[in-house]
């Protein structure tokens, strides 16, 4: 057993039992980041508190929601809404919460791709990265079933009947991950126990491995530069600060990166009490209706992108494509040839890629949004063509790409 | 090293006993996550043929989907003759002729609507159509209208069982197993 002494106060106390100080130095005031990084790279933090907020106003909604198909759609619009003092902020905080953060998610992703941080050494940043994207995509998805409103019921419907694989026709399948043959009472309470138990600890851990990614590698910065991160920081405790490249991760980038937070959560608050409803489906406001279709079923925005994927193709094309469109991410790190790891401004043709991408993403989701009918299902096939062809060509253009 | 063969068994034994326990635990978790009896057994409907009108369309209710029952017109079972595809979806039940099917597009599963002046149905989610026996008319969805299983019970209909008529029905690849 380790030698302690009688503590002289309640830290030295917590010292000697839990090396408060050694994990502050680790975690804290000598996790080393780089100087020359802009706002981009505080979107890790705004993702953090955001998923802080979302637990936090889970907790209450989960006090007074009912997981029964009879009573959830009241539990949630009436007792929440209008009887539980403050519920309608956990709600509104929750439903914003929960849009806003993919929001964040996408802008890190792409701050990602721009800047190669997917690149020699921080692949595995990347890759748990999208993990978490998964993960974030199958809470939200289950947590959009349970209020049961109409587009619940049939987003519950659609996305599951994609499990019967087209011409497949994998209906047990189907049927085992309902628990029935349509949405009902199994389907909503094994969803409730994936959003609010399973998934959750899933995410914690995968944010574990994905902090952890990043220790050894260190943060990119702005110029792509390669820091040898032991000497500046050997020079910052030297006492030449203003040479070294690095700062402490607190308190001095923390300082930056709580200004970012602040003005993120102004802005949040903003659409919390005067704009809740940009996150709320109308049609979800009509309760589950097993016998009637709303006229036109249409995800959440941030999943727009890739339904607009799946739907301009015959069935098997379109689940082909769908999963293409869910799987080609993970393998950024390894289909982009290229050594180099700096700002798409300063590549070759993956300048254009970069853009191009980003450009048909947003179409996608604008597409996906309208009816699939006349000009705008054959602007949504282009947009899913090209989306297909930009990461075909991404090996071919990056692999002829000089060192900078 | 006589040891470290010892330790090197006693791993692998108790591997072998985890990998046992792993196996039936991952079927019992698949056996908890199946339908339960209780909605399995509600999985059967029992339709009488003889209350509905012809050429208007009932929703019925089966395994909680929606189930389309249209009892067809003479003018509609001439039409079908002319092509015994059609009338081979068709339920013949005495002197009558149904169109019985599962109110679900096969191309994602909305619910399509009947026009009775037009004898047709109509998806409008993505303007899928289908003739009145359900066959489809126009793309994109990718068949028929599913016939769920049936069977012929004097002038009632029992939905869920598999009676002769429908074994035959997916012999002839009318219908998918629905």
């Amino acid at each position: 057993m380790a030698h302690f002494t009688k503590a002289k106060n309640l830290h030295d106390w917590l010292n000697q039992r839990l090396a408060i100080d050694t994990l502050n130095r680790v975690l804290a005031t000598e996790y080393w980041i780089p100087k020359n990084i802009n706002f981009l790279w505080a979107m890790g933090m705004i993702l953090a508190i955001t998923f802080g907020l979302l637990l936090i106003s889970g907790i209450f909604l989960l006090m007074y929601y009912q997981p029964n198909i009879d009573l959830a759609f009241d539990s949630v619009n009436y007792t929440i809404m209008q009887e539980v003092g403050y519920g309608w902020l956990w709600r509104h905080v929750h439903g914003v919460a929960a849009s806003v953060v993919f929001l964040i998610i996408y802008i890190h992703m792409f701050t990602g791709i721009y800047y190669g941080s997917y690149k020699n050494g921080r692949e595995m940043i990347w890759i748990s990265g999208m993990l978490l994207f998964v993960a974030f995509s199958a809470e939200a998805f289950s947590g959009y079933m349970l209020p049961w409103g109409q587009m619940s019921y049939w987003a519950g419907m659609v996305i599951t009947n994609l499990f019967a694989g087209g011409s497949l026709h994998a209906d047990g399948l189907v049927e085992w991950i309902r628990g029935d043959y349509i949405p009902a009472q199994a389907f909503l309470n094994r969803f409730f126990m994936l959003h609010v138990l399973l998934i959750p600890l899933a995410i914690i851990g995968l944010i574990g491995l994905h902090f952890g990614a990043l220790r050894i590698p260190h943060v990119n910065n702005q110029d792509g530069e390669e820091i040898d991160f032991d000497a500046e920081a050997k020079k910052y405790l030297a006492g030449d600060k203003a040479n070294s490249k690095v700062i402490r991760f607190m308190n001095d980038f923390l300082a930056k990166d709580m200004m970012v937070v602040g003005i993120f959560l102004i802005l949040f608050f903003y659409l919390v009490f005067y704009h809740y409803d940009f996150a709320m489906d109308p049609v979800n406001f009509d309760p589950a209706n097993g016998l009637k279709t709303p006229a036109h079923i249409y995800p959440e925005w941030y999943f727009l992108w890739s339904y607009e994927i799946l739907r301009p193709f015959s069935t098997d094309v379109g689940l082909i494509a769908f999963a293409f469109a869910q799987v080609i991410f993970f393998l950024l790190p390894f289909l982009d040839r290229s050594p180099n790891a700096v700002p798409a401004s300063r590549r070759g043709l993956f300048k254009y890629w970069f853009w191009a991408m980003l450009i048909d993403m947003i179409i996608l989701t604008a597409m996906g949004k309208v009816p699939p009918e006349g000009v705008f299902s054959a602007i949504g096939f282009y947009a899913a063509i090209t989306f297909i062809g930009l990461w075909i060509i991404l090996p071919f253009i990056t692999k002829f790409e000089k060192k900078v | 090293m006589k040891n470290n063969s010892r330790r090197g068994f006693m791993g692998k034994a108790f591997g072998a006993v985890a990998g046992v326990g792993a196996v039936a635990s991952l079927y019992a978790m698949k056996r908890s996550w199946d339908p339960l009896p209780s909605v399995k057994a509600a999985g059967f409907t029992t339709l009488d043929m003889s209350q509905y009108k012809e050429n208007e369309l009932v929703t019925e209710k089966w395994r909680g989907k929606p189930i389309f029952v249209l009892k067809q017109t003479a003018e509609m079972v001439k039409k079908a003759e002319k092509n015994p595809k059609d009338l081979e979806r068709l339920i013949k039940i005495g002197n009558d002729y149904f169109l019985v099917c599962l109110g679900l597009c096969t191309h994602l599963g909305c619910i399509p609507g009947y026009n009775p002046d037009e004898k047709s149905f109509l998806c409008a989610c993505h303007g899928g159509m289908y003739d009145f026996t359900g066959e489809v008319t126009k793309a994109p969805p990718p068949r028929g209208l599913d016939i769920p299983p049936f069977k012929i019970d004097g002038d009632k209909l029992v939905l869920g069982e598999e009676g002769p008529e429908y074994k035959k029905m997916l012999e002839n690849g009318i219908t998918l197993k629905a």
